[in-house]
């Protein structure tokens, strides 16, 4: 079932955006078409979740649809419907665990099971300290790196339990764990080194093919 | 015009019609539930699939414009199999509770489901349940049952300008709602009822209360009013279970407002079920001769200067019409129906109609409203007003106080004087008007019920005929006077005014005061001021115990308008019948009859002793009761007086659109609606100043 009114209990009455916060919402707007500032709705919720602490109240949907002269229902809508808009508090790392068909094959179950043990905290829910809240998330587009986490905005690739540990004791203890993947892996290059591509092809130079050209006297095309 | 063949018949269809009409045309039935001749297209429920020739694979009809040559079939078995299909995904997440939903019997997932529907389900997992969400007091929501075809969001966002209701979630989760719960705030949100295919919008009034095979349907007319809405009274027994909209194109298309559709519980409540004389001060029940009796030996040689007569809001045209004869025999001049003083000119009909007819709103390509709020006086008005100012190039200007009317519309000010200016040309809006080539103006009764109501209506004439709004060749009048009482033009069709030196409103009040009236008649008259009536004998006819029962000596029980078989004529001039869908309670008496009876009792019997009788004497008196359900052009002339425009802005005659009459006033449904809308959201209409 979806939570059709957020955190009922954690609204907050109000919600503006700071100095710094509207002039970049103004350059957002303006870069749509005079009657069209409705299609800087995404960036607006999002700008506003990054302002209010990660995720989105209510009030803050609400200065979004008077900005964007939009009914709030259409604005609730677009935050509703997508999963990245949290629509109740999160802790100040929120680790999204992808479960989806790649990362799963991959053992993103222990790596689940990594988090669960480490932050001692269900999934969907927040640790009483504040640090973490942990969601399960479907695909977030690094099946090459599989699997993977994604914490705040940095992706965490090429996980097992123990390197997840690390990730989030290192977080806990209030450090910043280097982003990407985990196993020494450069980006997405194979993980069993270069398999093609691995010598420099020799250099035969070929003879330029002649030119045809229609020959005089008949007609071109057609027949 | 594109043709197409559908199922081996050739028909030729409307270009920008969807194949689904055309294969209505060609007389193939398409399923559907999201589809809605009067909404957005969405094409997202899938039940209208058929094939199409060369297409790769089915087509939603629906969202499918028609286009020349095409090959469409409805009844292979294919598209049987891709229909059981939907269905039955359809079915995969909607409860098995029939037997305990609302919609039992007039659903539209249950009728289709007969034609397409397994026998039995293939799913076995658990179905979706999903929380009940708060609309307000009228809609009652089972959100398990929705299949989410979206008309109530499309309804509420392009018909009813509301755009409040929406869809959150996506996927398996998604939901229909208002933002945050929060009630509907629209007088049209009832019907969404109607709109839903399903059980998941139903009444909350009528919750468990019947079932729809039970009920007896009978076809009338709504006066709650002065739109004339045509509705379907559904009753059983003694009892007005609910009303229904009927379609009527001219009129209400298929909506009404939800004051039409809400208030009849307040037919059950307060009701006058027989007759009472005033003894030592107090009502005491009585039984009709002898009130009757009462009556007559009070007014008896009385001199009619010194009686005098006034009808309601709500009266029909036959009992005014029997009042009028009465009030003739007994030599009395005055009478009046318009008790909320309205300086109306009875003598010219095109003065006091809606001439452009709410039909021909959508001709028009600007308008001028001057102090009235449609939206409260007539929403099914404001409604045509909003259909025509979204198809684009409709200019409203609004004089009156500023409301929210659903659309965007240039604001006036709210000062009277600002019509003289218009009638001499001056205004920026007056070049509007002019520059129009169908302009209409919108005249309230609110500002027609001041002292200088009369030099306001004349400004109105004289800005219509100086505007191009009247017009010989074409037929084009844009002269409009927006009424709230159902009886009204009704009652100024007939005559109900006062005849040579005989006292209006206002002067019967007067008299009533200074003691030069002695007996005062009141056809459910409620809207006066009681106190001024002072000490003469008063007797009320009506149906509900509101302000004149209170006040009266004799009180004779009438029908409500569910209750008799009665003529209406609405605020274009269309004469309607009511029909009679239940009986009065008790000992209460179709209108005309007691009045026939009272006739009687007085030794003046009035000539008439059938319905049919009655309504002879009504075409006799104006021959436009003649013609029913049409309107007929009234021809222009001249009207108002010329004068002295006040500075006093105007007020609507409206406070609180929920309770405008003595049904309504004591209905439960409308106090709900009172507490919830008016008196939280005063700030969103606007009407607290």
């Amino acid at each position: 079932m979806t939570d059709t009114r957020g955190d009922a209990a954690q609204q907050t009455d109000d919600f503006a955006f700071t100095a710094a916060n509207l002039a970049k919402a103004k350059a957002i707007i303006a870069r749509y078409p005079k009657g069209r500032q409705a299609s800087a709705v995404m960036p607006l919720l999002d700008l506003g979740q990054r302002q209010n602490g990660g995720w989105l109240p209510p009030a803050a949907v609400e200065c979004v649809a008077e900005m964007l002269d939009m009914p709030f229902i259409r604005v609730w809508e677009v935050a509703s419907f997508y999963t990245m808009y949290n629509r109740a508090p999160v802790g100040r790392n929120h680790v999204q665990v992808c479960t989806n068909i790649s990362c799963w094959l991959r053992g993103s179950d222990d790596v689940l099971d990594a988090c669960r043990n480490t932050l001692d905290v269900e999934v969907g829910k927040t640790t009483d300290d504040g640090l973490f809240t942990l969601s399960e998330v479907e695909c977030l587009g690094a099946c090459v790196n599989a699997p993977m986490i994604m914490i705040n905005d940095d992706f965490y690739e090429d996980l097992d339990a123990g390197s997840t540990q690390a990730i989030l004791n290192a977080l806990k203890e209030g450090g910043t764990p280097t982003p990407g993947p985990q196993n020494g892996r450069r980006g997405c290059e194979s993980a069993a080194g270069p398999t093609t591509l691995s010598e420099v092809p020799e250099f035969k130079p070929k003879k330029p093919a002649k030119k045809r050209r229609p020959a005089k006297g008949k007609p071109s095309g057609g027949t | 015009m594109p043709k197409l063949t559908i199922d081996g018949i050739e028909v030729e269809v409307e270009p920008g019609m969807t194949v689904l009409q055309a294969c209505e045309q060609a007389g193939a039935e398409i399923p559907r539930f999201c589809f809605h001749e009067r909404l957005a297209i969405a094409g997202n429920c899938r039940m209208c699939l058929v094939s199409m020739e060369r297409a790769p694979k089915p087509i939603a009809s629906c969202a499918m414009p028609v286009a020349d040559g095409m090959v469409i079939r409805t009844n292979t078995p294919e598209v049987q199999k891709m229909r059981k299909g939907v269905m039955e995904f359809l079915l995969i997440n909607h409860p098995l509770d029939c037997p305990i939903c609302d919609q039992g019997g007039e659903c539209d997932l249950q009728d289709q489901a007969m034609a397409y529907g397994l026998d039995h389900g293939r799913y076995l997992d658990n179905k979706r349940a999903v929380e009940e969400k708060n609309m307000g007091p009228l809609i009652k929501t089972f959100m398990t049952r929705c299949i989410h075809c979206t008309r109530c969001i499309r309804f509420a966002e392009d018909v009813a300008g509301v755009p409040e209701l929406g869809a959150i979630g996506r996927g398996e989760h998604m939901e229909i709602t208002t933002y945050m719960e929060r009630a509907m705030t629209s007088e049209l949100s009832g019907n969404v009822i109607d709109l839903c295919p399903v059980g998941a919008l139903t009444s909350a009034p009528y919750a468990f209360g019947a079932r729809s095979w039970e009920l007896g349907k009978t076809e009338s007319v709504d006066v709650l009013d002065a739109v004339g809405s045509n509705i379907r009274v559904d009753s059983r027994g003694p009892v007005v279970m609910r009303i229904l909209p009927r379609l009527n194109d001219d009129v209400n298309e298929e909506w009404i407002s939800d004051k039409t559709r809400f208030a009849c519980d307040g037919l059950k409540r307060q009701r006058l079920d027989q007759p009472y004389v005033r003894r030592d001060g107090r009502l005491e029940p009585a039984t009709w001769a002898q009130a009757l009796g009462a009556v007559a030996d009070r007014m008896k040689g009385v001199d009619g200067s010194r009686v005098a007569a006034l009808a309601g809001d709500l009266a029909d045209c036959e009992s005014m019409m029997a009042l009028k004869d009465l009030m003739t025999a007994l030599g009395s001049p005055n009478l009046d129906c318009r008790q909320d003083g309205a300086k109306l000119d009875p003598a010219c009909r095109a003065a006091y109609l809606f001439n452009t007819t709410i039909a021909g709103i959508e001709d028009a390509d600007a308008c001028l409203v001057i102090g009235a709020n449609p939206r409260w006086e007539a929403p099914l008005v404001n409604l045509r007003l909003r259909k025509r100012a979204l198809a684009g190039g409709f200019t409203v200007g609004v004089l009156g106080p500023e409301v929210d009317l659903t659309f965007n519309y240039r604001g006036l000010g709210n000062e009277p004087g600002a019509l003289a200016a218009m009638a001499a040309g001056d205004h920026p809006f007056a070049k509007v008007l002019k520059r129009a080539q169908r302009p209409m103006l919108i005249l309230g009764v609110g500002a027609l019920a001041r002292p200088d109501g009369a030099a306001i209506l004349a400004a109105a004439r004289q800005i219509a005929e100086e505007t191009g709004m009247i017009r010989e060749k074409d037929g084009w009048n844009g002269f409009n006077v927006l009424h709230v009482a159902a009886a009204r033009v009704g009652g100024l069709d007939l005559g109900f005014v006062p005849g040579t030196g005989g006292r209006d409103t206002e002067a019967i009040l007067q008299g009533a005061t200074q003691g030069e009236i002695e007996a005062v008649y009141l056809l459910g008259a409620d809207e006066i001021d009681m106190a001024r009536l002072g000490g003469p004998f008063v007797v009320y006819q009506g149906h509900h115990g509101d302000a004149g029962a209170g006040r009266a000596d004799v009180v004779l029980p009438g029908a409500a308008y569910t209750e008799k078989n009665a003529t209406y004529v609405s605020t274009e001039g269309r004469v309607q019948l009511g029909r009679l869908a239940v009986f009065p309670p008790g000992e209460a008496r179709q209108d005309w009859k007691i009045l026939r009876a009272l006739s009687d009792a007085m030794g003046v019997t009035l000539p008439y002793d059938s319905l049919g009788e009655v309504r002879a004497r009504l075409v006799e008196s104006n021959p436009v009761f003649s013609v029913t359900e049409t309107v007929q052009a009234a021809s222009w002339g001249s009207f108002g007086t010329a004068g002295e425009i006040g500075s006093v802005p105007f007020v609507p005659p409206i406070d609180n659109f929920y309770m405008t009459d003595p049904i309504s006033r004591v209905s439960e449904t409308m106090a709900e609606c009172t507490a919830t809308f008016v008196q939280t959201t005063q700030r969103m209409t606007g009407t607290d100043g």
